[in-house]
């Protein structure tokens, strides 16, 4: 064995791709590929298990499954009988189906804007501090929520939002004003979430950003301060420029992402999305969670709802991918 | 003009480019105020946890305590709940440790395979990582599979293991392998005969401690903050970890102010589900107080893992 790999090894990278091509189809198995297949294993059990079955699980969305005692998944499925397209037909048909669309797509493009906006522009002031150190204690406060839950978080939202003890209850009482039955207004929540989006989100996100416009050539802003541009211009025209591509990689995915939400947010925060604030705030991951819990809904049903979801999930992110690819090879996903 | 200032040092010129003082004191107010919401809520629950009951249930969650107004009460209340919350605690160290490291070692051995390109399977493997990317099998299916194929349903296993891989990091370690490690290492390894796991576990992890440093921080939170697990999971007590246990108390409180009667029944969760508010909220700080005084020192890991992940090869 020893023998032979030298000369295997020899030509080593640069001929290793000529080989492939010369030899195509006859390149030797060796004792290295015997190995790294056997070092892959375990993970690739992983990804059949927790990937690649539930992907082949979807097919319950086309049946009438229903798991009978004793006989086990594929005893089961083997019993249950095709209905073709009925369970979509039953998830299209629901009255929520098309304000749960409208409320995953509103949600996200409100926070495609926000996300890009609001972290960009904080990164460019917080770059621009004089204290290194206030701005590290900054970026270090507004990282927290970042490392909280959402179990943790919606006590700290119901601590400000509960009718009679929360505070900000008892502020508008100190101003004159009547309480509010937050937990039982649906209007109010497009805003309440969005804040907590942001809450949590806006501080990783500018340090992201941060970590990008820390890399930016400063001989650029030296050459434009020769140029006798001010601050503002600067960040227009050199700031900003350098921060393009990561900008529309971001908002690229995110659009890719359009069809799916932060399950936490929408579920944990509204204390579980219950009436009457389910048509404000479920969005189809919530929809989903609350069918596959509902005793009256079948698992067929809601693999349906999934399929769904995650049929145009495919289809938005490989079209972002796609356009991504034609702008920047690079930033490309696949 | 442009003359004196091509004299002026590096230094000078970003002196120069400062911007108005003025201007930075607005800043800093703005940010010191952005700062201060993202961190006041820990607080605010912690001025409540240690607020007396009688006070809040007159006069509502106050931002202030005083010397009539505090109380211990609620964490003596803990106190002698001690055992179910080690329990839970139990549980949420257990899975964090043990998650980790299955997690760390599963996408460890996963990007160095996917990292030596001349492997036979390269090809193959990288599209089984990858199509997860873009497509999964969705909430009901996996559910369907934990549940009903491989039973992990009320089983520690089912907080673990669905958790332990995912592509997005099997990438940052890849990335990380193919660029920081030389060939000529893994070459002269083989060359003196070592077999392909002598090198991944005797040269490859050594040196790859900053990024198996960077995942196994990005599971470990993720596995000390997962309820949604167990929400769909976990029916047994003793398996609760404290997100859970977190979670469990707010549902079965918005349980029973819906269903009064529901009290009748005794269950122990349910008693256990009934502290005042000041121990809900001081649960919900001895919960998130161990997270915020540490994320500071792993901060940068995050921003490292996030910057590594950007670069792929």
């Amino acid at each position: 064995m020893a023998e032979t790999k030298p000369a295997k090894k020899a030509p080593q990278k640069l001929a290793s791709k000529t080989l492939k091509l010369t030899s195509k189809g006859k390149v030797k198995w060796t004792r290295d590929d015997t190995e790294l297949t056997i070092l892959a294993l375990p993970t690739t059990v992983w990804f059949i298990l927790f990937v690649y079955l539930p992907m082949f699980g979807i097919i319950i969305a086309f049946k009438d499954y229903t798991l009978t005692a004793g006989k086990g998944f594929l005893g089961s499925l083997m019993d249950s009988p095709w209905v073709g397209f009925k369970n979509f037909k039953y998830f299209f048909g629901l009255r929520d189906f098309p304000m749960v669309l409208r409320n995953t797509i509103l949600y996200n493009l409100v926070f495609i804007v926000l996300d890009i906006v609001l972290p960009v522009g904080l990164a460019m002031i917080i770059n621009n501090l004089y204290s290194k150190k206030l701005s590290k204690t900054y970026q270090t406060l507004m990282f927290m929520p970042h490392f909280m839950s959402w179990v943790v978080v919606s006590y700290f939202v119901y601590a400000f939002l509960v009718t009679d003890k929360g505070l900000l209850n008892a502020i508008i009482r100190a101003c004159g004003g009547k309480n509010i039955g937050w937990y039982t207004t649906g209007k109010y929540w497009p805003y309440i979430l969005i804040f907590m989006h942001i809450w949590k989100t806006l501080g990783y996100n500018m340090v992201v950003y941060l970590a990008s416009i820390t890399g930016i050539d400063s001989s650029l802003y030296e050459a434009a301060v020769l140029d006798g541009a001010n601050k503002v211009q600067q960040a227009r025209y050199v700031t900003l420029p350098s921060l393009k591509p990561i900008i529309i990689m971001m908002f690229i995915l995110a659009v890719g992402h359009i069809f799916s939400s932060d399950f936490g947010l929408f579920y944990q925060v509204s204390q579980g999305a219950n009436q009457p604030l389910t048509s404000w705030v479920a969005t189809l991951d919530v929809k989903t969670f609350l069918m596959l819990t509902s005793p009256s809904v079948t698992l067929g049903q809601t693999s349906a709802a999934s399929m769904f979801q995650a049929v145009v999930g495919c289809i938005t992110i490989l079209s972002a991918n796609a356009i991504v690819r034609k702008f920047d090879k690079s930033s490309a996903l696949i | 003009m442009s003359k004196k200032v091509k004299n002026l040092s590096e230094d000078n010129l970003s002196r120069l480019n400062r911007i108005h003082p003025a201007t930075n004191v607005a800043f800093n107010i703005m940010l010191a105020i952005l700062a201060l919401i993202c961190f006041t809520p820990i607080i605010f629950i912690f001025i409540i946890s240690i607020t007396d009951n009688n006070v809040i249930k007159q006069q509502g969650y106050q931002f202030f305590v005083t010397a009539e107004t505090f109380s211990s009460a609620a964490y003596e209340y803990l106190w002698s709940q001690r055992a179910t919350i080690l329990q839970a605690l139990w549980v949420s160290v257990y899975v964090t440790v043990l998650g980790t490291a299955i997690g760390v070692m599963l996408t460890a051995v996963m990007g160095y395979v996917l990292s030596r390109t001349e492997h036979k399977l390269n090809n193959f493997l990288t599209i089984l990582i990858f199509i997860p990317m873009v497509f999964g099998g969705g909430m009901a299916a996996t559910y369907v599979v934990n549940s009903q194929i491989l039973h992990l349903a009320d089983t520690m296993w089912v907080l673990i293991l669905p958790l332990a891989v995912s592509s997005f990091n099997i990438v940052i370690s890849r990335t990380f392998f193919r660029t920081t490690i030389p060939d000529s290492i893994i070459e002269s390894a083989r060359i003196d005969g070592a077999s392909q796991w002598t090198i991944f576990f005797k040269i490859v992890i050594p040196i790859s401690k900053p990024v198996l440093a960077t995942i196994g921080l990005f599971l470990a939170f993720g596995y000390w903050n997962d309820w949604f697990q167990a929400k769909l999971y976990i029916s047994r007590d003793e398996l609760r970890s404290l997100q859970s246990m977190l979670n469990q108390i707010q549902s079965s409180m918005d349980y029973l102010t819906k269903n009064p009667t529901a009290l009748l029944g005794d269950s122990a969760a349910l008693r256990n589900a009934m502290p005042a508010e000041s121990a809900r909220m001081a649960i919900a700080f001895i919960v998130a107080v161990p997270i915020a005084c540490i994320y500071p020192f792993f901060q940068k890991y995050f921003i490292s893992g996030l910057t590594v992940g950007a670069v792929k090869g």
